[in-house]
């Protein structure tokens, strides 16, 4: 079983360890780079960005989770894709880079913008996909790397480059597991491709 | 049920974004800022902190609109707001105005003695304080989408704030080993609706995250209501009472992420300055006390 890392600085950790369970993985909270040792794959949930760059300020943990992603595939979600991003709007902010791509904070609005969305141009087989956009980001650029799994309104709001994922979007907050079982398969692949 | 529609799993949705996070209070621009630097996950906007509020004394009320806007501007982080128990109209206000949480809180002077605001009206997220479980689930059947405990606010005293989260991590227990034919006469006894009783027994928790409030004013105090169940924590007067608010603020943040690390926790008390004066609950009169207020 694959072992997945959920990095637990702040923001719905539980929610993201929940799913990976549904979809047939072991989560581990991650609050430390040593904590990093022995993962398949790390999700850094949705959350305050701000809050949780500060945590790995604080912690020395941005050199080492860009390393882990340069070796180990990551997800991000809400949050979490705007750390893994290449550039970040409103306002500007430090992130990992790991995936090519301009992500804009809070795009929709505040708070009273956020809502359920049913999304059909996806490519994940299956009905439609129910999208919780939470104070979300929109992805403005998506790298030539980028593979776009789903977009809503014409954005993208699902993509795949190279080992990584992100959404802007909260799939640990629904019981459909399609998107974590996605993200475990990409892990699968890449275990057995560096055990080659 | 009310906690499965569309509009309600949006507002728990914020509330689930601020998990494991420090909400700090804040009075202006400069100290949303500092919030946001030290890495707290949102601010609460009002006018004077609860340890002003209770040595000033008068009517509190919600904040003053130019004072909220600028925060909101300010910070880029989640900006939450104070109403008065009751006072539906300051919510609407609030909503108007568009910020992210209402706090429907006992820390303004309650404009309604009787009835609490029918937040399942309003698009915008309410968080509102509880003392048990009954308290807490007729919180959430008029449309809370957030529990705090009240605890004592502006005292820097946790002990109301221990003694409401430990009698509602009881409660949620106890429910959960009772047979289904029990729950009727249990709901009478909490005096709260029979679906919500039936929810936490089926789910040992509540359907709302729940946090905690009113007291928090050290790292510690973070460490001892997260490990009680807390899942984030409001700190008000504890961090600008203080005397190094920045360094304050900062060693509050880490301790509630590592809160079950004590290393971490007594890491992040090594460096802090001298804490808010605190008050003794057990020398108040029931007037001055603030988690009285509300039902």
């Amino acid at each position: 079983m694959a072992v997945i890392g959920v990095l637990a600085l702040q923001g719905d950790y539980e929610a993201h360890a929940a799913a990976l369970r549904r979809a047939g993985a072991e989560p581990r909270e991650v609050r430390r780079a040593a904590e990093l040792d022995g993962l398949d794959g790390l999700v850094i949930p949705g959350g305050e960005s701000t809050s949780m760059l500060r945590l790995m300020e604080y912690y020395g943990l941005m050199p080492p989770l860009a390393a882990f992603g340069g070796r180990k595939p990551i997800f991000g979600t809400c949050a979490g894709a705007i750390l893994l991003a290449s550039e970040v709007l409103n306002p500007p902010q430090p992130s990992l880079g790991l995936i090519d791509m301009a992500v804009e904070r809070n795009a929709y609005g505040r708070q009273l913008d956020s809502r359920v969305a049913r999304i059909t141009d996806h490519q994940l087989g299956g009905g439609e996909l129910e999208a919780v956009f939470i104070r979300a980001p929109i992805i403005r650029r998506a790298g030539a790397g980028c593979r776009v799994l789903a977009t809503y309104l014409g954005d993208p709001v699902l993509v795949e480059s190279g080992l990584h994922m992100a959404a802007t979007f909260h799939p640990e907050l629904t019981p459909d597991d399609r998107i974590h079982r996605r993200f475990l398969e990409k892990v699968a692949a890449w275990t057995q491709a560096e055990a080659r | 049920m009310i906690y499965l529609d569309d509009a309600f799993r949006v507002k728990v949705g914020l509330a689930e974004m601020l998990k494991g996070g420090v909400i700090m209070d804040v009075t202006d621009a400069r100290q949303a800022e500092i919030a946001e630097k030290a890495g707290a996950c949102a601010v609460m906007a009002l006018e004077r902190v609860p340890a002003d509020i209770r040595k000033e004394g008068g009517v509190a009320r919600m904040a003053a609109i130019a004072k909220i806007r600028e925060i909101m501007k300010t910070v880029s982080i989640p900006v939450m707001a104070k109403a008065r128990i009751g006072h539906f109209a300051e919510a609407q206000v609030l909503e108007a105005l568009e910020v992210d949480y209402i706090d429907e809180s006992e820390v303004l002077t309650p404009a309604d003695e009787e009835h609490h605001i029918w937040k399942r009206d309003f698009k915008v997220p309410f968080v509102c304080g509880c003392r048990n479980l009954g308290e807490a689930l007729r919180r959430i059947a008029e449309g809370a989408a957030m529990i705090r405990t009240k605890g004592e606010a502006g005292t820097g005293n946790i002990v109301e704030a221990v003694r409401h989260m430990r009698t509602v991590m009881k409660e949620i227990r106890m429910l959960t080993v009772l047979r289904q034919d029990e729950l009727m006469a249990e709901a009478k006894r909490l005096q709260a609706p029979l679906e919500l009783v039936q929810f936490v027994h089926d789910h040992g928790r509540l359907p709302v995250p729940n946090f905690s409030a009113g007291g928090v004013a050290t790292p510690a105090d973070a460490a001892l209501m997260r490990q009680l169940g807390a899942e984030a924590v409001f700190v008000g007067s504890g961090i600008f009472k203080s005397s190094d608010p920045e360094r304050r603020a900062r060693a509050i943040v880490k301790a509630n992420t590592h809160y079950n690390d004590p290393k971490a926790v007594l890491e992040a008390s090594e460096e802090l300055g001298e804490a808010m004066p605190g008050l003794d609950v057990r020398t108040m009169s029931e007037s001055e006390m603030l988690s009285t207020r509300g039902w």
